[in-house]
Parts: C-alpha cells; structure tokens; sequence
C-alpha cells in the first residue's frame, strides 16, 4: 500500500446522539487521484467530508490530510485543502469577482485581482464577472464554487456532491473542471450520489453504506465482486449502477 | 498571527460593509423609525411633554440615537445568522484563516453602519431644531458612549444570530432593547412616574447614558453618570463577548 498517501482514514466514528452515522470508517487516497465516495442520502458522505476539513471532530477513529492530523493539526489541514460543494456556498450578495478575490486574500495569494481575472477567463465567467452571484444559474454557481477551491493550489481539494442539482449539461461542464483539475496532479476526494459520475471521474471507488465502507477498489476491481455465476449468465460487461444495488442490498439504495 | 489576524479581519469587514451598502432598505429601516420618533415626539407629543427644557428636541436626541443603534444592531444578528445557514461560514472555517476574524467582520460593520444611521439622525435633528453647545471633547466623550452601547449591544447580536434557529429569532432580540429607552430618561423625566416603574427606569442603563449624553451635548457638567454609563456598556458588552465566544465555540467544533 501506499505508505504516504494524501488521505488516510481509520476507524472513523461519528454519531450524533443516537444517530451512528459513522461507524468505522476506512480508507485512503493515493496523492495526485481521484476518489470517489458513493453512497445514497444519509450514508455519511458529507460527515466524512466535514470531519476531513476540520469542521466537525470524530468520536473515534483517525485522519490524516497531507499527513496532518484533522483533530491534532487542523490549521495545517487548513492549509493544505479546499473545501466545495453542497453545504460550501459562495457569496450570493457579492459578484463571482469580488467572490474570488476575498478569497484569494484570504489565501494570501499574491495579486488577488489577476487571480481573479485569469479563473474568471479560464472558467467561462469572465462576462458574468461584475454581475452579482445571486444572478448566476445553478451551473454558473457551481463552477464558480469550484474555481474558489482552485485558489492557492491546494494540493487536496473536497468536492462535496459538486453535481446535485445541475442540468446535463451543467455537470459536464463540472465533471471538465474536475478532470482538469485532476490533470494537474491535486488530490480529489468527491462525493456522489450518481454512479455514473463515480464511474466517469474516480480512479478508486468506495461504497459508504450504512456509516462504513462496505466495498473499495477501482472500477474493474469492483466488477469482480460481483458473484461469478452471475457473470456467466451475463454478457455485457455490469455497470457500477449493478455493482452499487447488488452490494448494498436493492432496496434501499434509490437513484 | 497578528498580521494575518488583521489581514482577515479587514477583508471579513469589506465583505460585510458590501451586504450593507448593497441593501440600502436596511439602512433606511434603520433609520427611518428613530426619525419618526423624532419627529412625533417633537411635533406631537412634544408640547404636551413637561421635560424642564427649553429646546425639547435637544432631550430627545440621546434617547432616538439609542433606539437607532438598538434597532441597527439586530441586522448584525440577521447577517450572521444567514452567514450560517448559507454556508458560507463552513467555508471560511475550512480555509487557513484566523477564525475570530468572521466574528469580528461583522462586529466592526455593525460599529460602522450605526456610526452612518446616528450621523444620519443627527443631520434630520439639526434640521429641526437640535442645537448642541458640545465641543470637539465633548463630542469625542459622545462619540465613544455610543460606539460602546454598539459594541456591547452588538455582541448581544452575535451571541443571537449564533443562537437562533430561525431569521426572526436572530432578530427577535432587539425588540426588548429598543422599548427600554421608553422606560426611561430618554423623552420624560423619570420623576413624573410611578414608584416601582421609576425604580426601575432610574436604575436601568439607559437612563445613565441617556443622562450622561444629553449633559455632554449640552455642555454641563456630566458628573458620576458618565461613569455608570461606561460601567454598564463594558459590563454588558464584556458578557454577551463571553457568551458569544462560547455560543462560538460551540458552534464549530
């Protein structure tokens, strides 16, 4: 395995009163790839990702970010990520610009406004610039979301759900940026709901249901978890959308 | 530390003076109440109103500037209120930033935007017949009373906003807070009250605040009330500090 990877989770625990969202959680991102989290709603992808960039503490259970601990060094976590997604919202009164650069001085990043200037470009805002965000669509917003996470070059960047809610083409538009993103060598840790994005984006899978990590691997390895009989009798290869209700049990995994 | 500290702190406060100036109805909302008063209390009510003063307008003026800033600090609890639930706040904490500086962002903004509605006030006073004697210590020592009662009503705010579990109840608060000038000094003198409700109209901060500002504006003698309105702003602005950096706390993590 891995000895250095950019993420590693141990037996993470989490419950809130009597809720056991988390009940063991293991995993690890290898530097430089795409990881993606699978599960339905409340399988504890977001709680895994708020314990992972320092916004919630486990009650058990170890992570490490970049080599930091998450309990013990947060503000080096900090440093080293980028946090987007459903619950990471941008700010709605200021425009996509202003958006950018309170950011990027937040970050310290030298010349804020050609920071700015330059993603807006690369990220085909650059007209919608000056306009406030509260104007922007679903899509617009997103990429904007995820164009703050670019800021400062973190080396490891969580999407949370970074596609839910967008049109078709809005999420193609997302899953770009990431490949892009993933081009340059950042460590992407992604949650999702949508097998399809899972099997296009990810270089690892894991499968959270039921607060633990019932199957990981790549796609390929996953498709070989599949029961041999039934690869007998079928002869296109399963899709992950197979793969995903045949492990957590049909029922209660809804698209 | 202390560079970045600043450095966060002042780009939280550009933020948040943008929210201001872009919502210009808060800023009117804010202000327009207290100049209704003014203006009801000086034509209306005003000459029926036995106050022992020649110029009533110059009484009123402490007390109006106080339910102004009253009213103006309960947007400070609605802004960090839907800095939580919007999310935006998860995103500054998961970036290598000095974490008070979200807090204090909107503290300083508060302290500015009501510095902006009391000089508004001031300006409609003028128009009507407020005349002060004050000089520029004077002003200064007025200046400093009222950015104290923002400072610690603010954190009344914050210590809300950080609380509440709807937008009303983390603007809710203030409405206490903007009635208690009525009980007090502000527009009669509390000798013209019952004996339990002077008691405590006597007895209450704004009296002493109301007091002490109205003797600076007028350029008399201020005396011990200028004391005891200090004591109490930094008594309850130390408080609700404490509280609300608790309430904080708790909040992340």
């Amino acid at each position: 395995m891995d000895q250095n990877p950019a993420i590693r989770v141990r037996g993470l625990q989490k419950s809130f009163q009597q809720l056991h969202v988390l009940t063991g959680v293991d995993f690890d991102v290898a530097r430089g790839s795409v990881f993606a989290l699978l599960g339905s709603n409340g399988a504890g992808k977001t709680t895994v990702v708020r314990i992972l960039s320092t916004l919630l503490r486990p009650d058990d259970g170890t992570a490490t970010v970049n080599g930091c601990d998450v309990v013990a060094q947060p503000a080096r976590v900090r440093e080293s990520i980028s946090l987007t997604g459903q619950f990471a919202a941008v700010d709605e009164i200021l425009t996509g610009r202003e958006n950018l650069i309170m950011v990027a001085r937040l970050r310290r990043v030298p010349d804020p406004r050609r920071v700015a200037d330059d993603l807006l470009a690369q990220f085909g805002l650059a007209d919608a610039g000056a306009r406030r965000v509260a104007t922007y669509s679903g899509g617009m917003r997103r990429r904007l979301d995820i164009a703050m996470s670019f800021i400062g070059d973190p080396p490891v960047i969580f999407l949370d759900e970074p596609t839910t809610g967008l049109d078709p083409e809005a999420r193609l538009e997302v899953w770009k940026m990431i490949r892009d993103l993933a081009g340059g060598g950042t460590t992407i840790l992604l949650t999702t709901q949508h097998l399809e994005e899972a099997e296009k984006l990810a270089d690892r899978i894991a499968i959270l249901h039921r607060g633990t990590i019932i199957a990981s691997g790549t796609l390929a390895e996953l498709r070989e978890l599949l029961p041999p009989a039934r690869v007998e009798y079928v002869e296109t290869q399963p899709t992950l959308e197979e793969i995903f209700l045949a492990t957590v049990g049909g029922g209660e995994a809804q698209r | 530390m202390t560079t970045h500290a600043f450095n966060d702190t002042n780009v939280m406060l550009g933020r948040s003076l943008k929210h201001v100036t872009r919502s210009v109805d808060t800023i009117i909302t804010v202000t327009i109440m207290p100049i209704a008063f003014l203006l009801l209390f000086r034509y209306v009510f005003g000459g029926a109103i036995e106050a022992n003063t020649d110029n009533y307008v110059n009484y009123l003026m402490p007390g109006v500037l106080l339910i102004a800033i009253a009213s103006g600090i309960s947007y400070t609890g609605f802004r960090l209120f839907n800095d939580m639930q919007n999310g935006i706040f998860e995103r500054f904490h998961s970036m290598p930033i000095t974490r008070s500086s979200v807090l204090w962002g909107h503290v300083l903004t508060s302290l500015v935007a009501n510095a902006i509605s009391v000089a508004v006030i001031v300006g409609v006073g003028l128009i009507i017949g407020f005349r002060t004697s004050a000089g520029v210590l004077a002003w200064l020592a007025v200046a400093g009373i009222l950015a104290l009662f923002t400072l610690a009503l603010t954190w009344i705010a914050v210590l809300a906003g950080l609380s509440a579990s709807t937008p009303d109840g983390a603007s809710a608060f203030s409405y206490p807070i903007v009635f208690l000038p009525f009980v007090s000094s502000a527009f009669v003198p509390t000798e013209t009250m019952p004996g339990p409700v002077r008691a405590f109209a006597e007895n209450q901060p704004v009296t002493s605040i109301v007091d002490s500002t109205r003797a600076l504006l007028d350029g008399q003698p201020v005396g011990s009330d200028v004391w005891l309105a200090l004591g109490w702003c930094a008594g309850i602005g130390i408080v609700a500090y404490v509280f609300a950096v608790l309430a904080y706390r708790r909040k992340v993590r």
